[in-house]
């Protein structure tokens, strides 16, 4: 009993350690100047996130772009297609890339991507681009795992009742199972966003981490956990305030996200 | 006996007739090119995902395993040995010390939400929703708290102490939860012979119920290893990153910290991906033994 309270304390003690070191720097900043202010130039006293905020939603935005298809039709492939034989290999697979630490997908994409980027377009290479690329990899077991499942309590009926109405395979599993699995596989593409948007060690190494509005997709940009790690170690005073403020609006966010993903995760068990 | 045959061959010749044949499948897909598209996507997808990781699995390896040489482990760090020994250390009392605290928190929690806890109630539900809230935040979050709370509010300072709990807090519901799986599935029949028995319910749930959930328990404590090895920006500012094996009060970093700190000083990249390399070695250990555990699971 009193263990399981802990994690009560646990989200009690980070909720209050948090806002309290948070809230009085934007309170002192304004918190439009803190949240909409486009200048982050800490020798000046000048605190805006703004750029930092719209950083991570393009960035979270560009790897829910490119992986949540490709997730989308793994998954599609690991519940309908795949041939017996091979299934528990690609499944331990999929458990490994969820395992693999962000530092070593960072590692990955700042020894090959970002050459790779240079080379082929352009500018420095760490931009927004690679971090989005490297984010669409990590997603990826996030989202395949949930979205599997969904698509396998689908009932068997739906399916074999699409077919023998004529549809095929393929207009059965697209037309008829996915709909059917909708809120758990938006649930597994909210949680998807949710690692995307707090991904901090990956992210730093190869988005470049410039403190301006982001301009475009070969620019370096700097994200809300970007912007904590980078400048913590030697911040002191109201810019440190101002960092663990950046931390707050994270958590916000995040906090936003849990509540949409329980919302769904409710509507996805009344569904069955 | 021949009625069985028959049946047996029947049996077979339908099967055969629903099996399609490729040719069959490529001229149906003619028929249909949206379906025929489609399945192609499907195929690619896969085949990107899996390569993919493949991919990044064997990059790592070849790009690390010729610089893991003997100097990497000698004992002391310097700057001209870049050894990731301390390191390693380091990472083996961490783990340690952080699932020394969170494996008793995390079971005991899952036995009192499991054994103890009446449905629907009001305490229940707080638990477990703090408990959602805590797997879903970002291991920075963890690490900005780490900062306010362990180091400057109890003064504890950059060390591995106050990584260890931070680390704690973060594992904590990923072992609470797959303990109460493990607990959960356990067959009340189980529980009714030990009471029939005359047991007391204490009794019952560490003789009885606790052993037959250990496999699923440890799953999740193999999962929490995972996490802590590879864990950076939880780390970063709670436990530091000086790279000696200090006493629990005193900073040190991990071989993930490690691995961070070589590439983002840009000057030792060689030995940085040589760390991958270990730290690869060791996710690979953990789900060759998560997968063990399952399998065992599975079999009963």
């Amino acid at each position: 009993m009193v263990a399981a309270c802990v994690s009560i304390l646990a989200v009690f003690l980070i909720c209050l350690f948090l806002f309290a070191s948070g809230i009085p720097a934007i309170g002192k900043i304004g918190p439009l100047k803190f949240l909409f202010g486009t200048e982050w130039r800490p020798s000046n006293d000048i605190y805006g996130i703004f750029p930092m905020i719209v950083a991570s939603i393009y960035v979270t935005g560009g790897a829910i772009l490119v992986g949540v298809p490709i997730a989308l039709f793994t998954s599609v492939f690991m519940a309908r297609y795949c041939p017996k034989k091979i299934y528990r290999p690609l499944k331990s697979g999929i458990e490994l890339m969820a395992g693999v630490p962000s530092i070593v997908y960072g590692f990955f994409g700042l020894v090959l991507m970002v050459p790779l980027i240079r080379d082929v377009f352009g500018g420095t290479g760490t931009s927004w681009l690679a971090a989005s690329l490297l984010l669409a990899i990590m997603i990826l077991p996030t989202i395949i795992g949930p979205t599997e499942s969904a698509l396998r309590s689908v009932p068997e009926s739906y399916y074999e009742g699409s077919l023998a109405l004529g549809a095929t395979k393929e207009r059965s599993i697209f037309c008829v199972i996915l709909p059917a699995a909708k809120s758990g596989i938006l649930a597994a593409v909210v949680l998807g966003i949710g690692r995307a948007i707090g991904e901090t060690m990956a992210v730093i190494m190869v988005a470049g981490n410039q403190a301006r509005m982001p301009e475009g997709i070969l620019k370096g940009l700097r994200t809300m956990t970007a912007n904590i790690v980078t400048e913590m170690g030697y911040a002191t005073g109201l810019h440190r305030e101002a960092l663990i403020a950046t931390g707050v609006v994270l958590f916000v966010f995040i906090l936003i996200i849990n509540l949409c993903l329980s919302l769904l995760n409710r509507r996805a068990e009344n569904a069955n | 006996m021949q009625t069985n045959l028959a049946a047996v061959n029947s049996q077979a010749e339908t099967k055969k007739r629903n099996t399609t044949s490729v040719s069959e499948h490529l001229r149906s897909y003619l028929r249909h090119p949206g379906s025929g598209i489609l399945a192609l996507l499907t195929g690619i997808a896969a085949v990107v995902t899996f390569a993919v990781l493949i991919f990044l699995v064997v990059y790592i390896l070849v790009k690390g395993i010729p610089y893991l040489t003997p100097s990497l482990f000698s004992l002391e760090y310097n700057s001209e040995n870049v050894s990731l020994m301390p390191s390693l250390i380091n990472t083996f009392i961490m783990t340690f010390m952080s699932l020394i605290i969170a494996a008793p928190l995390g079971i005991f929690a899952a036995i009192y939400l499991v054994e103890y806890a009446k449905k629907g109630n009001k305490l229940v539900k707080l638990i477990r929703i703090t408990a959602e809230t805590l797997s879903g935040i970002p291991s920075i979050v963890f690490g900005l708290f780490g900062m306010l709370f362990f180091v400057t509010a109890l003064h504890w300072g950059m060390s591995l102490l106050a990584g260890a709990f931070t680390l704690v807090i973060m594992v904590l519901p990923l072992i609470m939860r797959t303990s109460e799986e493990a607990l959960k599935a356990v067959p009340d029949s189980y529980r009714e012979a030990s009471f029939g028995l005359g047991a007391g319910k204490l009794r019952t749930i560490f003789t009885i119920v606790l052993p037959s959930a250990v496999p699923g328990i440890l799953a999740g404590i193999i999962l929490a290893i995972g996490r802590i090895i590879g864990e950076t920006a939880a780390l970063l500012y709670t436990s530091g990153t000086v790279a000696q094996v200090p006493n629990l009060m005193g900073s040190g970093r991990t071989l993930a910290l490690h691995m961070y700190v070589l590439s983002s000083e840009g000057l030792h990249m060689n030995q940085a991906s040589a760390t991958a390399v270990v730290i690869l070695i060791f996710v690979l250990i953990i789900n060759g033994l998560s997968s063990m555990v399952a399998k065992r699971i599975a079999k009963g």
